[in-house]
């Protein structure tokens, strides 16, 4: 369908590798693992589009309470060991590279700055930062005064959290200064890189705490995963499988009770009957468009796929799309602004070593009433550790340098630190995914991703950049300056308390279709301050749980039921 | 811009690496590739290239190298092969137009200022209309509705620096540790270095 993008195993991106009973074995150079598989006429219990953070937890779960699944996944399946290499143009390949227009006053870049494109989906480049929500965000509205509340008690997310931390084995700090108490991480903390030490060192200038980030990257062997070695290139993808993607985690799992993955299929439309129930997926693999019946099925493309392809799904029962009686899908879209202070160091730093963000400051996620706080919301910082194209790419992009100069900035590489942050951004209905009217080459309209950054976020970006600099400063930084960016996307089709302003309930089930279901991190109806990863697995755990209790109530469309 | 390179790292080579435990196979593959099979022009024109060699050459200036890290070839792969970077920001046409339009309003730019193209013209008048082209102070009558800063930030210097910095000698040059598996680092701590890590630097002013 495309020209491969790596030069290297491109026979993933042009042919299917789960086909013939049997899967790629990701703990493997080039085995396999056996796959049950169903016929497209067969009406499984479960179709699922993506298997990300949301769509493999679901996969896994659902496979291993014996309801029927296949999960679809537009991109590769890897094996890592064999497939990825120490590049980062090579590993382009991981990210969803298809044009999506983008537009609005503060238009944000997707592809390799929040996109995957493949099986596991975005933890397969995510940096493994595991956190979680302020227990209050949950109840923004109620407890905070600002956005919406989700459909769901912190208490129960909770529960979920420990669940998937433990499903990830993330390695964390023995006590974590923030929120209510959270247990002991299930594998221990990593040594904190130099990089990471600069934050200390700020933190404990500014008298504020810190801690070294919970990863999900395993501190000592796992099964077939073996420690960490500190590579760097966690961004690109692990070549190690240290890194405890959903990749290496939930498909083996998912696999192992049963589930179907097809990789390099591209679902294009869902199908609903005269009723308004949906009837299964058109999908294109193999040079062919084809069609999946299935009694359930589940969204889990992410914050512009989700959207996409409900709104592509339109009928003429549906004629907004489907899912959109509230007119909400596309709508609520957030990213985490992504602003940093970048500084020289008298001694080297060498970022290269070890994951990207070793030590993290939440502060200004706790703290509600400060005579500075002049914002919503919260903000997490954490030390940094680009990869030289990123770097690169970060500098030319905020400052304009080029010249013999950008090679002299660039040679100060080894020298730099730098404090970024995952910054909460205001849930805005016109912030949103829309269908434009130019099509890709399956013939599918594409996404236009609009996006305007509130009064709000830009008040939070100030501060933080404010607070940062000092920060820097105050652990031996010289020449600070600042880039601006965007990180995550979360929201698009929100769940919540009523169908007039949110596309689904707090299971995830769509209002208008009683068996379209959405499960990723298109469902947050807020953003907060923290990478989302740990949260939309949570969710999507949680989500699992309720379908595995509907399905024994006989209150969904279940064979098992 | 007439300052020089510093070299911090003047003896270190990431490719001194390629059969230690730092290297594995996919990573010779892929940068074997790069080095050895460098692809000739097949998306510009003659004219465009010329102005993208020229504009390559001033954004990431090689006087020292005998044989400068190619930049233009790959990025007229990348445009040739259809090969996307994910986002399309709608005040730019689509990749492959914005490129054609962004080099011949350089090139146009050149022409209403010296009355010669671009890559006629020596580096400092070179650098001066990269320079406008960055600050926007170009002639709209030229780039009509393209965004120049825009352009300029987000396409050209994003990429010429993505394909410079992907190459081991600009790698080397700043003591990056190179492609690092199944061996990546042990020693983790400030001024701490294992023995196939760069040498430390001198002292920089």
């Amino acid at each position: 369908m495309r020209a491969p993008v790596g030069v290297w195993a491109t026979e993933a991106e042009q042919r299917p590798r789960a086909t013939d009973g049997r899967a790629p074995d990701v703990f493997s150079r080039d085995g396999h693992v056996p796959m049950r598989q169903f016929e497209d006429g067969e009406d499984v219990d479960f179709a699922i589009v993506g298997t990300g953070c949301g769509g493999g937890v679901l996969a896994a779960k659902l496979a291993e309470a014996g309801l029927s699944v296949v999960a679809f996944d537009a991109g590769p399946f890897w094996r890592p060991l064999a497939d990825f290499a120490s590049d980062e143009r090579e590993q382009d390949k991981v990210y969803w590279l298809d044009e999506r227009l983008s537009d609005g006053d503060d238009p944000i870049e997707l592809g390799s700055n929040n996109s995957g494109r493949c099986v596991g989906g975005s933890t397969v480049h995510f940096q493994m930062v595991a956190l979680r929500f302020r227990p209050e965000w949950f109840a923004a509205r109620s407890r905070l005064g600002y956005a919406v509340d989700w459909p769901v008690d912190w208490r129960t997310m909770w529960r979920y959290y420990a669940e998937v931390e433990d499903a990830l084995k993330i390695s964390g700090p023995v006590s974590y200064p923030w929120g209510p108490d959270r247990g002991r991480y299930p594998y221990r903390a990593h040594e904190v890189n130099a990089a990471g030490l600069v934050l200390a060192r700020g933190a404990e200038a500014l008298g504020v705490p810190w801690a070294a980030t919970p990863l999900a990257t395993v501190s000592a062997p796992r099964g077939k995963s073996p420690p960490c070695v500190y590579r760097g290139f966690c961004k690109i993808g692990c070549s190690t499988n240290a890194k405890q993607s959903v990749l290496v985690t939930y498909i083996p799992r998912a696999l192992a009770a049963g589930a179907e993955i097809r990789d390099l299929a591209m679902v294009g439309r869902i199908e609903s009957a005269g009723d308004g129930r949906v009837t299964g997926v058109h999908y294109h693999r193999d040079g062919q468009w084809r069609f999946q019946r299935a009694r359930n099925v589940v969204v889990s493309g992410y914050s512009i796929e989700t959207p996409r392809l409900l709104l592509n799904s339109a009928t003429d029962r549906f004629p907004d799309g489907l899912a959109n009686g509230s007119g909400t899908v596309g709508r609520y879209l957030m990213v985490h602004s992504n602003h940093a202070v970048w500084a020289r160091f008298e001694e080297e730093i060498r970022w290269y070593k070890g994951p990207p963000s070793m030590a993290v400051c939440e502060h200004w996620n706790y703290v509600d009433d400060h005579p500075t706080k002049d914002f919503d919301g919260g903000y997490a910082f954490m030390s940094q550790g680009p990869l030289p194209v990123d770097f690169a790419k970060a500098l030319v992009s905020n400052t304009g340098t080029f010249g013999t100069a950008l090679r002299n900035r660039m040679a100060e590489y080894n020298h730099m630190a730098g404090l970024k942050i995952v910054g909460e951004t205001m849930p805005q209905a016109e912030n949103r995914v829309t269908l434009d009217e130019e099509t890709d080459a399956l013939g599918l309209r594409r996404a236009r991703v609009t996006f305007s950054y509130a009064d709000n976020d830009k008040r939070l970006f100030r501060h933080s950049l404010g607070f940062m600099k000092r920060m820097i400063e105050a652990a031996g930084g010289f020449d600070a300056y600042e880039t601006s960016s965007t990180a995550h996307l979360m929201g698009g089709c929100r769940m919540g308390h009523s169908p007039e302003d949110s596309v689904t309930d707090a299971d995830g089930r769509t209002w208008d279709v009683p068996n379209l279901w959405i499960c990723d991190g298109s469902l947050m109806p807020t953003a907060g301050g923290v990478n989302p990863s740990m949260t939309i697995l949570a969710n999507a755990a949680r989500i699992a749980d309720r379908m595995k209790a509907l399905a024994a109530r006989g209150e969904l469309a279940a064979r098992h039921a | 811009m007439s300052e020089t390179f510093l070299a911090p790292y003047p003896d270190y080579d990431v490719l001194a690496k390629w059969d230690t435990p730092s290297w594995n196979e996919q990573t010779r593959e892929v940068m074997a590739h790069r080095l050895r099979e460098v692809p000739g022009r097949r998306f510009f024109d003659e004219e465009e290239w010329a102005v993208l060699v020229a504009v390559c050459e001033r954004v990431v200036p090689q006087p020292e190298r005998a044989e400068p890290v190619p930049i233009a070839p790959w990025i007229d792969a990348a445009l040739f092969e259809g090969r996307g970077t994910g986002t399309h920001f709608a005040t730019l046409p689509s990749g492959p137009e914005a490129w054609r339009r962004g080099l011949e309003s350089i090139d146009r730019e050149a022409r209403a200022r010296h009355g010669c193209g671009f890559a006629a013209l020596d580096a400092t008048r070179r650098d001066d209309i990269l320079e406008a082209v960055d600050a926007g102070d170009v002639d709209a009558a030229i780039w009509r509705d393209l965004p120049a800063r825009t352009f300029f930030r987000h396409l050209l210097l994003e990429q010429i620096v993505a394909l410079y910095y992907v190459h081991p000698d600009a790698q080397s040059e700043i003591g990056f540790g190179g492609p690092a598996s199944p061996r990546g680092y042990v020693r983790l701590g400030p001024d701490r270095l294992d023995e196939w890590e760069a040498p430390a630097a001198a002292k920089r002013p």
